[in-house]
């Protein structure tokens, strides 16, 4: 970058810790970004005249001479059409070789959008997975993430759902990306021939995790310029937002600020929303839906992060390996859309919320069968036909190898209930029965 | 007036040295380049005035300017207010241009040009004081009443009073005299501070009337009252919003103020959607006629995000004040209480239990003391009515919002994760919830006078009965289907029974989402009629299929229309199987 002519540059650095450095200087702004030794920085907190600055790549090296240069301006990123089909760093630098985009500049982690000219979301995505598209339907604008264990194959289900969805544009944020997953994304845009619909803002296990905090904002801001000012539909895709949150903490805890449950800054809820919330059906009928992943650690959605995301995301898909059928399904106890209530049984067939929900009750009556036998119980033969029920409805619909349209896993399912049940073990309304209970 | 200079910024806590006096909880203005950033004192310490800033900071500098206003956040009162969609700080979402918020763009809560069809009630000579009610304007469909300045509290006499006509908001319709002989005009507008309860009423006995809400778990089993208070805390995903949301569809209230606080904002949007086209049951207007939303989302400025519990608080006193039934509900209070605990944290104070701030108890319920059932200096009588929701922290009851809470709401509607991963909506669990309403005696006379009899007994018949359903299926859990006596089965299935039809209902269904309090009674007198009858089994496999059958026909009942063909088809149905096993 090139300096100036309103630049300031100071060279007395008051304090250095891991994460930032603090320095004499007047007539800065909050947010602001600078140069500490040419390296990217943000003003974190202004005292008098002292001058807090978090320092994205870490401050190794970094002496009390160091030159710092402000540049006068909050982070931007520049956009424009030339977006479209590159690879950028978490600065929004290109790092697939090509050239700088040229366009405008625009903040980062700018305004928020109005919620009274905000459109209720309508439009359903299919993604061939009977899992979400049965019972946990996403729909355009929706915020959502998967929980999964780091062993998992979320990026695999991420990328089919993001390839499956007819986006106009796919946005990939990469935090903490190992580069062969970072590798494995690129050639699955690569070989489905949509490379140049992609935008990637990656930071990866190589680079400083502090990097990571511009990363949403970045694919947001890109997000943004499409969706709004380009009406199209952009599915951001943010993996992983539990590697976010540790950098949020590593600043935090660094900043002195006192920690709330499990080490997170107590701002962590509002700091999540920030980024969820930029998910949207504009008016003028482009959207941002935002996909996410956020790992847990065995399974545990008490700590903070996934406890915290839950609270704001509309929703969360969790994997989970069956070993009764040896394969990762969508877990239909703990998964939940909560949009899917504004298409299913309107953009989709009318039986389509009950014969959802009868499943899930029958199937969560195989648990119990299950617990039963663990236990060493005799089972009744309901409890037998509830277990078969669930195996073939595990096989045919749960798992993620499923790709199916919307009414055959509706008379897949149906049949599995005819198989299995009587009418009255069944309870759907009449009306259905009528059509689609066949003798 | 107190001017200041900017001389610290952390996030959106700004230090501002100040020049003059300045109060605890008075607004300032921040001055960044053509915009004004409005900003509240949380603390001062010598002449330095901590402010927790209503809008994003980025940008601002040392060196920036402040002026203070002399007083305390406010909100502007007056007709116009029913249907309006409120940011936190009051201001008219609708009247700013632009798909994005802009910062420091704050616009006029009420419309300055419309005319008003004003009808005096006092005339000159009356002794009034603050909260008498001068006059009345029809809004929408309630008759909002122009009152003396609730901040007037000694005595005043009416020196005249505008006759009958149209008026504007700002027009002068009334002037009144102290005991000195000076002289106060009076508009249809009037400014309150928020965080200040408007207090001009005679008493607040307690609550006795009951409040139907059509959610069946909560009025048959923990029933709500007007002027009572409740809360419904549960993990996330378990149907906060969707039962509040039910409940703002479905209560008798005249007036229903939905705080969104902190939450999402395509929640709002349902909002925004779907009650211009809802009726509202009892009137036949649309919901929207009825309803103000308050609508600070979780994106939208933390500071902002505590200030919209007490907007929304004032505007329901100040129409309790007008002798109105309102029902305030907001979502979600943790909310409230996290943006307390990132100021606190930011301004290093020290922290209590989770880091929230040692007076966060004190501040929930001297919150909640501001609902209430109060008779009004003329004897009529208002309400508010308050429901909010509690997020705890990894769904453990055992954090500090929730503890606090518990300690200041009568009604408790804990959501289960358990009732709600097995779909069982809407999720309160039945053990663990309770109305403390329904230990008053004279909600007991309320309740039995107004549904029947022996209502309340039949109540706490059902109350027990699911107890002893739940009890009967841990034994059965625990020794297996055939090591308990076959009774076991018949009281779990009796429970499960009560469970199905009565607790469980379906939100989205047309018929079943609103249920009013006669099909409640009728439903549970015959729900109870088939738990009061013996039945003839042989062996435990044959308990399960008989009540499948009449949860399922009892369900079809639910579906239909109260009363219809269908429906009476169902229950014939139904009666016939009860015969088929009933004990001869
Ligand atoms: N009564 C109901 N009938 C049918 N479905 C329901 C009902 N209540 C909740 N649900 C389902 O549960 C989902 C989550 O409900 P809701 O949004 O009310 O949860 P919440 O407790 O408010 O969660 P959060 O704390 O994250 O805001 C809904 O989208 C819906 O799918
Ligand atoms: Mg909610």
């Amino acid at each position: 970058m090139t300096t100036q002519a309103f630049q300031r540059i100071y060279t007395k650095l008051q304090q250095i810790t891991k994460a930032t450095v603090t320095v004499q200087a007047t007539g800065v702004g909050n947010e602001e970004m600078a140069m500490v030794s040419g390296r990217l920085s943000q003003v974190v907190k202004i005292m008098g005249d002292l001058v807090t600055l978090q320092i994205f790549s870490g401050t190794e090296d970094i002496g009390t001479d160091a030159e710092v240069v402000f540049l006068g301006r909050p982070p931007v990123l520049k956009v424009g059409e030339q977006l479209a089909g590159r690879f950028f760093n978490a600065f929004g630098q290109p790092i697939d070789g090509g050239p700088e985009v040229e366009g405008k500049e625009v903040e980062i982690g700018g305004p928020s959008v109005n919620p009274v000219r905000r459109m209720q979301p309508s439009e359903l995505i299919t993604t061939g997975i009977a899992g979400i598209d049965l019972n946990n339907t996403l729909v355009t604008g929706q915020k959502i993430p998967f929980f999964a264990d780091p062993d998992q194959p979320f990026n695999q289900v991420m990328s089919l759902v993001a390839l499956r969805a007819e986006a106009d544009k796919i946005i990939l944020g990469g935090m903490g990306l190992s580069n062969d997953d970072y590798l494995y994304y690129k050639s699955a845009f690569e070989n489905a021939g949509v490379l140049d619909r992609i935008i990637s803002f990656v930071n990866t296990t190589e680079n400083p995790p502090v990097e990571r905090l511009l990363v949403p904002d970045m694919c947001l801001a890109a997000a943004e310029y499409f969706a709004a000012e380009k009406n199209e539909k952009v599915l951001v895709l943010l993996t992983d937002m539990t590697l976010f949150c540790d950098a949020l903490s590593i600043v935090s805890n660094r900043m002195d600020q006192i920690p709330s449950k499990d080490s997170m800054p107590g701002s962590l809820y509002s700091d999540l929303a920030k980024i969820y919330e930029k998910a949207v059906q504009f008016p003028d009928g482009g959207s941002i839906t935002i996909v996410a992943v956020t790992t847990l650690s065995g399974g545990d959605i008490t700590h903070a992060i996934p406890d915290n995301t839950g609270y704001i995301t509309e929703g969360q898909l969790f994997l989970r390996r069956d070993s009764d059928i040896s394969k990762v399904i969508v877990d239909p106890f703990r998964s939940l859309s909560r949009l899917k209530q504004l298409v299913i049984g309107k953009k989709t067939r009318a039986d389509h919320p009950q014969v959802m929900n009868t499943a899930i009750r029958l199937y969560a009556d195989a648990a119990n069968a299950k617990t039963k036998m663990e236990n060493g119980f005799d089972l009744t033969d309901y409890d037998e036909r509830v277990l078969r029920f669930a195996k073939e409805y595990s096989l045919h619909l749960l798992a993620i190898d499923v790709n199916l349209e919307v009414d055959d896993m509706l008379d897949t399912t149906w049949s599995l209930f005819r198989k299995h049940f009587s009418k009255a073990e069944v309870g759907i309304k009449e009306e259905f029965m009528k059509i689609h209970w066949k003798e | 007036m107190t001017k200041g200079i900017v001389k610290g910024i952390i996030a959106n806590l700004v230090l501002i040295e100040v020049d003059g006096p300045v109060s605890q909880n008075e607004i300032c203005y921040i001055v960044k380049d053509d915009v004004k950033l409005m900003a509240e004192v949380i603390k001062v310490l010598k002449n330095i005035a901590y402010t927790q800033v209503f809008e994003s900071t980025r940008g601002l500098r040392p060196g920036d300017i402040a002026e203070f206003s002399a007083h305390m956040l406010e909100v502007k009162l007056g007709p116009g207010m029913l249907s309006k969609n409120y940011d936190g700080l009051q201001d008219d979402l609708n009247k700013m241009e632009g798909v994005f918020l802009k910062k420091g763009e704050y616009t006029d809560p009420l419309d300055a040009d419309v005319k008003w069809q004003f009808k005096p009630l006092a005339k000159p000579g009356d002794k009034v004081s603050g909260g008498h009610w001068l006059g009345e304007v029809p809004e929408s469909w309630i008759a909002h009443k122009i009152m003396v300045p609730f901040y007037l509290s000694g005595n005043y006499q009416v020196k005249s009073i505008a006759e009958a006509g149209q008026y504007k908001v700002d027009d002068t319709i009334a002037t009144l005299t102290n005991t000195q002989g000076k002289e106060i005009t009076v508009t249809m507008v009037q400014k309150w501070p928020v965080k200040i309860p408007i207090k001009t009423y005679k008493e607040k006995p307690r609550p006795f009337k009951v409040m139907e809400t059509g959610v069946r778990t909560i009025d048959t089993l923990n029933p709500m009252v007007e002027g009572g208070t409740g809360f419904i805390p549960g993990p996330f995903g378990c149907g906060k919003t969707v039962l509040q949301h039910a409940i703002s569809k479905n209560a008798d209230a005249d007036l229903i103020i939905v705080a969104a606080c902190g939450e999402r904002a395509n929640e709002v949007v349902e909002l925004f959607v779907e009650f211009p086209e809802l009726d509202d049951p009892r009137t036949g207007r649309k919901l929207m006629e009825r309803t103000i939303i308050i609508c600070n989302t979780s994106n939208m400025p933390v500071a902002a995000r505590e200030a919209s519990v007490y907007t929304a608080m004032t505007i329901a006193e100040y129409y309790r004040s007008m002798g109105l039934k309102v029902l305030l509900l907001a979502d979600s209070t943790s909310r409230w209480a996290q943006a307390l605990r990132e100021m606190s944290n930011r301004m290093e104070e020290l922290p209590g239990p989770d880091a929230f701030p040692m007076d966060l108890p004190a501040i929930i319920s001297n919150f909640y003391s501001r609902a209430g059932y109060v008779i009004l200096n003329n004897g009529s009588t208002g309400s508010i009515t308050f429901i909010g929701t509690v997020s705890p922290a990894g769904g453990n009851l055992k954090e500090p919002v929730t503890e606090s809470t518990k300690k200041a709401a009568r009604c408790f509607y804990a959501l289960s994760q358990q009732r709600a991963d097995s779909k069982r909506y809407p999720a309160v669990d039945p053990i663990d919830s309770y109305s403390k309403y329904l230990e008053y005696d004279e909600v007991i006379e309320n309740l039995n006078k107004l549904v029947s009899p022996t209502w309340v007994d039949d109540v706490l018949l059902a109350k027990n009965l699911l107890l002893r359903g739940r009890e009967s299926y841990e034994q059965i859990n625990i020794l297996g289907d055939d090591g308990v006596p076959l009774v076991y089965h018949d009281r779990y299935w009796k429970s499960e029974l009560i469970d199905r039809i009565i607790l469980q209902q379906d939100g989205f269904d047309k018929i079943d989402q609103s249920t009013p309090m006669e099909r409640q009674k009728y439903m549970l007198e015959l729900i109870l009629g088939i738990c009061r009858t013996g039945f003839e089994f042989e062996s435990f496999e044959e308990v399960m299929p008989y009540f499948i059958k009449m949860v399922n026909l009892c369900k079809q009942m639910n579906y239909a229309e109260f009363k219809s063909p269908d429906f009476h088809r169902f229950e014939s149905e139904l009666n016939e199987t009860v015969a088929e096993r009933r004990v001869k």
